[in-house]
């Protein structure tokens, strides 16, 4: 048996934690492009937009994203694809994130005063023109903070991908562990990167929530 | 698509699920009851208890909310060993449910305790109550029912999150489905209806929730 210095262990799981946070990025863009979708659906004017989408985030946020990754992986390949667990992954996440982001700012969006729909209303402007120059613009400024606040869920859940097979930022831990026999110092480890990876964007997210309130009460 | 979905296997697997929900459930029932009391004690050092006491629980707030739950499942389970803290899958469930709880609840009902107004403390104070006695009679409840919904949904969380402690063999219906599936080769009806119950679950204890909330908070006399 080889032995594994600490540095051995650390450059390992430093080199997964690229999946980990390739799969982020991956998730957060994707999940806020169908989330962006989902979110107009959802405050539309329709009858079958707002109870698809309301169904949808009901789905996405009562199950849990284990269950939503195994779903992807099995049931992608119930259309006869050989599915590689990075695909598997990346659709789950993306998904689940964008349900969960569809309902933030949707809360942002629906915080805009109703005066405001009313008076671009009255200035003779259209549904997209009051969305595109009156509620997305001040809506966008709510949504910042809690918006950077859930890329450290979308993080955290993709540690539940090593689960389905994912050589990211957790399986490399077990794996390390499995050949190290030192999980105190592997798991150890892998939380601190995580911590590393998702602190940052609390206290940022905390800033911002911050900053801009203070920008909210000189109104 | 040329598949036949067969759900014939819940007729001979049907008590292996219900076992499993079971554990679910319990590990929810325990994790949601001591995790709101972690979350209540820690609140309360962080707002208003000493000052040597206040970085210990925001550095404990801040690790546990910036690492992924699975993660803390595994340091508990195969890393406390090291150090000779072994226990069982179920304790160890249970424990990283209620850590993980309890920094969750810690930040929001902190957020409740310090949207007090200040003349609360000062009434409690000149009733002659002590400093914990104000905070048990008088800040407490009301700050409990300012953020309940929060928290509620907080509990749901991480009952959903719960599906991750089949990872370390605790029977949970993540475990039933998983084992049900390695037996039947039914992998996507298997984790069909192990999501429909999931969603099932979240449903009724978010109902079992308010219904809760209801009942421990009275009803304030309109002003």
């Amino acid at each position: 048996m080889s032995d594994f210095t600490t540095w051995d262990i650390l450059r390992n799981l430093l080199l997964s934690a690229r999946w980990t946070v390739l799969l982020s990025i991956v998730s957060f863009v994707g999940g806020g492009l169908v989330g962006g979708a989902l979110l107009f659906a959802r405050i539309g004017k329709g009858r079958l937009g707002p109870a698809f989408a309301r169904t949808y985030i009901e789905l996405f946020q009562g199950t849990p994203l284990l269950m939503q990754l195994f779903l992807a992986f099995f049931g992608l390949g119930l259309f006869g694809i050989d599915v590689p667990a990075w695909l598997a992954a990346g659709v789950a996440l993306i998904l689940w994130t964008a349900a969960f982001l569809a309902e933030i700012w949707r809360g942002c969006v629906e915080s805009i005063a109703k005066g405001q729909w009313e008076a671009s209303s009255s200035l003779g402007m259209g549904y997209l023109q009051q969305m595109r120059w009156v509620i997305l613009p001040q809506a966008l400024r709510i949504a910042v903070p809690p918006t950077v606040g859930f890329s450290v869920q979308v993080v955290k859940g993709t540690a539940l991908t090593s689960i389905i097979g994912f050589v990211e930022l957790s399986k490399a831990g077990t794996m390390v562990t499995n050949a190290t026999f030192e999980p105190f110092t592997v798991y150890g480890f892998v939380a601190l990167i995580y911590f590393c990876l998702c602190w940052p964007l609390s206290k940022s997210s905390q800033i911002l929530e911050r900053k801009l309130n203070v920008a909210h009460r000189n109104h | 698509m040329n598949y036949a979905f067969d759900f014939g296997w819940l007729a001979d697997y049907w008590p292996v699920l219900l076992k499993g929900i079971g554990i679910t459930v319990e590990l929810t029932l325990v994790g949601g009851v001591l995790g709101i009391g972690l979350g209540i004690a820690c609140a309360w050092a962080r707002a208003l208890g000493p000052g040597w006491l206040k970085p210990i629980v925001a550095a404990y707030v801040e690790m546990i909310r910036n690492t992924p739950f699975l993660i803390q499942l595994f340091f508990i389970f195969f890393g406390l060993p090291a150090l000779g803290l072994r226990m069982g899958e179920l304790p160890a469930a249970n424990l990283a449910m209620v850590i993980n709880l309890g920094a969750y609840g810690c930040e929001i009902i902190r957020a409740g305790i310090q949207a007090t107004p200040r003349g609360q403390f000062e009434a409690g104070a000149s009733l002659g109550m002590s400093r914990i006695e104000t905070f048990r009679h008088v800040v407490l409840v009301p700050a409990l029912q300012r953020i309940w919904p929060a928290l509620s949904s907080q509990i749901v969380i991480v009952m959903l999150g719960s599906a991750a402690v089949s990872q370390i063999a605790a029977e949970d219906l993540t475990f039933a489905a998983n084992f049900i599936q390695s037996r039947t080769f039914r992998a996507f009806e298997t984790y069909v209806a192990a999501t429909l119950i999931y969603l099932a679950l979240a449903i009724a204890l978010r109902q079992l929730l308010r219904g809760i909330g209801w009942t421990i908070f009275p009803k304030r006399a309109a002003r």
